[in-house]
């Protein structure tokens, strides 16, 4: 099934599951409409932009830029090609929404980004697919065979003047990917290193020349804006936080899944809707945004609500909408263990700080986890993420200090218990219980 | 203009600047490691991170941009902390082994520790350990976890030498710089990623562990090896030259020398210096004190002028002979009543002698290369024989510059070409008779006399209409079209083509001193470098030149020189085949052993000073000759400093010599016929073997262009020769002959096979742009 | 070096780009040849970088750089899982350990019979279904509870 629950669900409304993503399909609940609305009414690319920014439709990849603002941004009229960019690189761990998302409407993306073609006056387009999806990435190869056969896709779409072409790229295997720039290095048949910026890609992008790259829901949810108008969109949600999002909820609840809710639906009401906390054990903390959004204790989590500004205000990020809940039995420094050893993994290697400072984090941790911690550690793992955090080309020193500055900033006793008694603060007979196989209640 | 603030100066920079760019012009020092002003801007070493004005984070000065207004703090909390926090880093998993570094003294993370580094570690895990690498005679890679990542080597590489050879590998702490499966490093440039390194990762191997860099002592000089007369920095120790660097000079070889001028100077320190006098008397060589041998020297020359006229003697110099020695031989010779001089010893065509109007130059200045619109390289080996030129067009084409080559071979000179044909030999006149013509037509203008037949193609019209657009355009002669049989015509053509397309006309230049071999009118007033051979002399003198290896044809010369009475070597070497064919061989001193003049070709006058002491009884070849000069009496050898023989022979304080000029007059086009029937050789002269140098340093040997010689040639040349790749073949030419392994080579053109000359393996063939005969051997 | 098919999927990749943009079909050209091989040999990636006209250690710096590339033999079967901390807490770590005790071989090793290889992956977007693994590359296995463990080493013939 697409979707475990929803409250007024957009992009995932009538999906059956497996049975439900071919063109005919999509055509059938009114897929490609939007398109055809722009191509023969007549639309100009202020219209679409215009009803993009009413949206108020934020980026679903992490960092929620305003998506009709990153848009106004391209230089429209500027000659030769330009390019439109779908990140489908979805390797923040706890997230796993877009993999649905082209599983079950891979048409949804493909309109929304022959559409965004249209309103920034690009005419060739890549979807850049996480490597592990391999199955993803062939489904959505078959898409746009569908596309092109119906003629929505090459050289004058619908009989118009405008033509749109649309490639998926394989990644095979580099969290770093999904940073945007290093995306496009990868695109061009190099290693995932991020670009220094400026110069950004709207005005040097892929192959150096002005690309605007969007998160794979923030593409799916264009046709939909269209279709409903972009205020509309705005009111599913609240004020400056525009529409519905997928949650993809990990971890210790009673049925994990992707959830589509209005933003601003309060969390507690999330929970409820994955069937409360496994084995009916107490919540102990949340990330909310993915593993680089700082972790949330339960209190300050269960007084939030799920969108941008509130969970700003509560101290971390809504960044892809990956809720990662941990139930008292998880110990907070095996937890931070392995963040940080993936962190280190992950890093791309090219600049210093989070080269070297990665490992370092890491290999600090790993000595805590494992008896060997010592008083002043906690002091010098503070002092190593702010020399990472705020020093780096790109936002993944940024993403491996956060983890490791909360977990230290709400969790430090449990640091602390660990380095002077050189075992867990959680009882050994209950730690990690929660976390063993479970099977998901029908 | 923008104006910008650093640490309260304020400065005006040019749109488009750096926070670095802006820095260095107020002379404000910032910490890096992976910026090069001559390289991308890779930002990832974050040495450079400065606090700015309103930004909420440090920013890397390297590659931000300065904005009208910016406030910039290097020296702030803020910045400071970035920065040696950044220096932390870079230590953490560095061995410390600076005792045992040799780039310890000279090493910019060790200095830069002293500023921004802690004074105890707080790192207590294990290090990182880093397995090292062979890559080649050259590039020491043997302790790699040095490596800063910096990258500066790999973009070096990609950007500068044009071949991507070093990569940084995997990911993360674990990321490595290796070559592909541990091949070596064959670039002609790949010395100059030592320089580049900022730390002990890549070091010279035959400098490794010979001298510490605070006990060596840096002297400037000028390199000999080919005609861009690179400035250098010759480090001596104990008056042994221990290592050559490049010496900054914009307009001439920016911050690189090739491998060549590199590592040359191993030569310098051999066994193969001659060290003394030597004599042959009775069969047997002796040898003797410097007035013993010039005695002798004198006293042969003389009584073959007495006995037989000054004409039966002659004299054969090198290109990287100083103006101050070749002015003086010439003087010397004309003094005995010889006007048989030359040093153009690879040159078969001497048509253009009494035509031309000048000494052949560049047409322009080096730095001008980069302002082309459009080029055409006519006859060359570009790569090699003038690397520092080949990577000014490398940039260029980058650009805007549309290069274009029409030459014997398709080597790939890692350019990006705009127009490019290969062609034999024999048909290379052809060819730019057709760009000429296609120019012709393509102005509207009468196609010049001669050129009716020339057969204009799609690629000859492409390359005659990128010489007719843009501002600047310029036609270069390699060494191939001032070697091979049909250079007069070349040059001719090359006039044409200039005058039609209104490009520049110039020559690349075969060595360090070609054009002042020009100047100090070391030129033949009867015969020339093939004619002294053709009808053997009595006396020959051949000063710093190895006949053997670098003449067109050293048959001739060789049965030349076996027959003459007495033949004088002046050489810096004891080569065995000297010792076969003189009667008395001198030591003059090489380049680092003497004061002289080199002027480069695009006529920059470059004076420079010995750097170390001449090796045992070695002597300055200027004092040599006007020894010489004295013992045979003759008037006007009294010159107390080699600048007075370059104030008389270029003029005083002069920068860029007179008298340059590529035009010719009373030269007729008269196109050569069509190809011969039967296989023709391709000569091209090794890199590594080009001069006396080169070829005695060992590890350049070792390279991959220091390879022996094999004969190259086209699948359907092999068919027919009856062989397959990999087999050997007999190769004869006039009366020599060896035995070679034949290489596929589809580049090589139809009809022709490439066998190098300069080499031992092949010096017993003949003209190096002539018939040849191949079979199964 | 490759086979027609193969040959025929690099024409297929190099033509989603611009003509003068062939390097971009690096990764899955690397990826196809890894699916003929079975794993990235340096003739391979040479023969990759050959066939798209780019430097072979550019490509090499592909090959090392993403993790699905194997540039050293695998098993007939290469078993990825993920133990990222979402699948961590929903029996990663326990699918892991079953997975190792059944083969009896840890991460990073491959079983005597060259069948298997273990490899622990980080994370694959499907944090949902934990504990989840990738068999070469290309099928996603969700929910990997001893029992679907068991069936799937079954299946691996």
């Amino acid at each position: 099934m697409a979707m475990l629950g929803a409250i007024n669900p957009v992009l995932m409304a009538g999906l059956n599951g497996d049975d439900s993503w071919r063109l005919k399909d999509y055509v059938a609940r009114g897929g490609y409409e939007q398109l055809k609305r722009i191509l023969q009414t007549g639309m100009t690319q202020e219209d679409v932009i215009g009803e993009v920014k009413k949206s108020v439709l934020r980026g679903r990849g992490g960092a929620g830029f305003p998506t009709g603002l990153k848009w106004s941004f391209m230089p429209r009229s500027f000659p030769g090609d330009k390019y439109v960019v779908c990140n489908t690189d979805e390797g923040e761990p706890g997230t796993f929404k877009d993999r649905d998302i082209m599983r079950y409407n891979p048409h949804a993306v493909i309109e929304g980004m022959i559409i965004a073609g249209f309103a920034m006056g690009a005419n060739r387009g890549y979807n850049y697919v996480h490597g592990e999806i391999w199955e993803i990435y062939k489904r959505f190869e078959e898409a746009l065979d569908e596309a092109r056969a119906a003629g929505l896709l090459g050289q004058n779409i619908l009989g118009t003047q405008f033509g749109f072409e649309l490639f998926a790229h394989h990644g095979y295997g580099a969290y770093i990917c999904g940073e945007e720039t290093a995306l496009l290095e990868s695109i061009e048949g190099k290693k995932g290193q991020p670009r220094f910026k400026p110069p950004f890609p709207a005005s040097f992008g892929l192959y150096g020349r002005p690309t605007t790259i969007n998160n794979t829901e923030t593409f799916a949810s264009i046709p939909f804006i269209l279709k409903m108008g972009g205020e509309e969109f705005l009111n599913l949600g609240k004020p400056n936080n525009g529409g519905t999002k997928l949650f993809s909820v990990s971890g210790h609840v009673n049925r994990p899944g992707n959830y589509e809710i209005p933003l601003g639906t309060p969390f507690s009401t999330l929970l409820e809707m994955c069937g409360g906390m496994r084995g009916g054990r107490k919540l102990k903390a949340v990330i909310p945004g993915g593993s680089s959004a700082p972790v949330m204790p339960a209190d300050v989590i269960m007084d939030c609500t799920m969108d941008y500004d509130s969970i700003s205000k509560g101290g971390s990020m809504l960044g892809s909408g990956a809720v990662i809940v941990m139930d008292e039995t998880v110990c907070m420094v095996k937890a931070l263990e392995r963040l940080s050893f993936f962190y280190h993994e992950e890093s791309c290697g090219q600049c210093t700080p989070c080269r070297e400072g990665t490992a370092w984090m890491y290999k600090v941790v790993h000595r805590i986890e494992n008896g060997q911690g010592k008083p002043e550690d906690l002091d010098l793992l503070n002092s190593v993420l702010g020399n990472i955090a705020g020093r780096t080309i790109c936002a993944l020193g940024d993403a491996a200090a956060f983890p490791v500055q909360s977990f230290l900033k709400h969790f430090g006793s449990e640091f602390e218990y660990h380095i002077e008694h050189k075992t867990c603060l959680v009882p050994k007979d209950v730690q990690w219980a929660g976390s063993g196989f479970h099977k998901i209640p029908a | 203009m923008l104006e910008i603030e650093i640490d309260g100066k304020k400065a005006q920079v040019p749109d488009g600047s750096t926070v670095m760019d802006a820095a260095q012009q107020l002379g404000v020092y910032i910490p890096h490691f992976c910026y090069h002003k001559k390289l991308s801007i890779a930002a990832n070493c974050r040495m450079c991170l400065v606090q700015v004005e309103k930004a909420p984070k440090p920013l890397p000065a390297c590659a931000t941009p300065v904005t009208n207004g910016m406030k910039v703090f290097t020296h702030s909390d803020l910045a400071v902390k970035a920065q040696k926090g950044v220096m932390e880093f870079l230590l953490i998993n560095h061995p410390l082994d600076c005792p045992i570094c040799d780039q310890g003294g000279e090493c910019q993370l060790q200095d830069m520790s002293v500023g921004y580094g802690p004074m105890q570690s707080r790192y207590t895990e294990e290090k990182h350990v880093v397995f090292h690498k062979d890559v080649g005679p050259l590039i020491s890679m043997q302790e790699m976890s040095r490596c800063i990542h910096c990258t500066r080597c790999v973009r070096f590489g990609q950007e500068v030498a044009g071949i991507m050879e070093l990569g940084m590998a995997n990911r993360n702490m674990h990321s490595e710089i290796m070559t592909f499966v541990g091949r070596s490093v064959d670039s002609e440039l790949s010395g100059n990623m030592i320089d580049l390194c900022p730390v002990g990762a890549l070091t010279s191997k035959p400098f490794r562990y010979t001298a510490r860099s605070w006990e060596l002592q840096r002297r400037k000089s000028v390199s000999p090896h080919d005609s861009v007369g690179a400035n250098l920095v010759v480090q001596v120790k104990h008056d042994n030259v221990m290592r050559v660097l490049p010496r900054e000079n914009e307009a001439v070889n920016e911050c690189w020398i090739s491998d060549k001028e590199r590592f040359s100077y191993q030569a310098l320190n051999s066994d193969a210096r001659l060290t003394k006098p030597m004599v042959k008397q009775g069969g047997e060589w002796r040898e003797v004190e410097w007035n013993v041998a010039l005695d002798y020297v004198a006293h042969g020359l003389k009584d073959i002028v007495r006995d037989h006229g000054g004409d039966a003697v002659a004299a054969l110099a090198a290109q990287h002979a100083t103006v101050e020695e070749l002015f003086l031989l010439g003087k010397l010779m004309k003094g005995m009543g010889s006007g048989n001089i030359d040093f153009r010893t690879r040159q078969s065509d001497f048509g253009t002698d009494f035509k031309r109007a000048g000494a052949p130059w560049l047409g322009m200045r080096l730095a001008e290369i980069k302002d082309l619109d459009a080029a055409l390289v006519v006859g060359s080996f570009l790569r090699k024989d003038h690397p520092l030129i080949a990577q000014r067009l490398r940039q260029a084409a980058k650009k805007w510059t549309k290069v274009s080559l029409l030459s014997v071979a398709g080597d790939d000179q890692l350019i990006k070409l705009y127009g490019s044909l290969t062609v034999a030999p024999s048909q290379l006149a052809l060819a730019l008779a057709a760009v000429v013509r296609a120019a012709a037509e393509a102005k509207g203008v009468a196609v010049p006399a001669g050129l009716e037949n020339a057969a204009v193609c799609d690629e000859s019209r492409k390359i005659a209409a990128s010489l007719l657009e843009g501002e600047k355009r310029a036609i270069f002669l390699g060494n191939v079209a001032t070697q091979c049989a049909d250079a007069t015509q070349l040059h001719a053509l090359a006039n044409q083509l200039g005058a039609i397309t209104g490009a520049t006309v110039g020559f690349l230049g075969e060595s360090g001193n070609t054009v002042g071999a020009h100047l100090a009118w070391a030129l033949p007033s009867q015969a020339n470098a093939r004619q002294m051979f053709a009808q053997p002399r009595r006396g020959y003198v051949l000063y710093g030149v190895e006949p053997e290896l670098d003449c067109a044809n050293p048959q001739p010369v060789m049965a030349a020189l076996k027959q003459a009475a007495m033949v004088v070597v002046m050489s810096p070497f004891k080569s065995p085949a000297a010792l076969e064919y003189a009667d008395a061989i001198l030591p003059v001193a090489p380049f680092t052993e003497t004061s002289g003049t080199f002027v480069n070709i695009e006529g920059r006058v470059q004076s420079f000073n010995g750097v170390v002491k001449p090796r045992g009884e070695t002597r300055p070849g200027w004092k040599v000759l006007r020894v010489l000069g004295n013992v045979l009496n003759l008037d006007g050898f009294a010159y107390t400093s080699s600048e007075q023989v370059r104030d008389e022979v270029l003029g005083a304080g002069v920068e860029f010599a007179a008298a340059l000029d590529n035009g010719l007059n009373g030269v007729t086009i008269a196109l050569p016929g069509a190809a011969a029937s039967g296989l023709q050789r391709i000569a091209d002269v090794p890199i590594h073997f080009a001069d006396p140098l080169a070829r005695r340093a060992p590890a350049l040997a070792q390279t991959a262009d220091g390879v022996a010689p094999t004969l190259r040639a086209a699948a359907a040349t092999l068919a027919a020769i009856g062989v397959e790749s990999g087999a050997s073949v007999r190769v004869r030419q006039g009366h020599g002959e060896t035995v070679l392994v034949a290489r596929l080579d589809d580049k090589v053109p139809a009809g022709c096979v490439r066998v190098a000359a300069a080499h031992p393996t092949t010096a017993m063939l003949g003209e190096m742009f002539g018939d040849i005969t191949v079979e199964r051997a | 070096m490759f086979s027609a098919d193969t040959l025929q999927k690099f024409a297929r990749e190099v033509a989603k780009y611009p003509a003068e943009q062939k390097q971009s079909a690096v990764m899955a050209c690397l990826a196809h040849a890894q699916e003929e091989k079975g794993w990235l040999p340096p003739e391979a990636i040479e023969a990759v970088a050959d066939y798209l006209g780019m430097p072979p250690i550019a490509a090499y710096e592909v090959a090392s750089f993403y993790n699905m590339y194997d540039l050293k033999p695998v098993g007939k079967y290469k078993i990825t899982v993920c133990t990222n901390l979402p699948c961590a807490l929903s029996g990663g770590y326990h699918a892991g350990e079953y997975l190792q005790q059944k083969l009896g071989v840890g991460y990073g090793e491959t079983t005597a019979d060259g069948k298997f290889t273990l490899k622990e992956g980080e994370c694959m977007g499907a944090c949902g279904d934990a504990p989840v693994f990738i068999v070469n590359n290309r099928s996603m296995c969700s929910h990997m509870h001893p029992e679907q463990i068991d069936k799937l080493l079954e299946e691996c013939k």
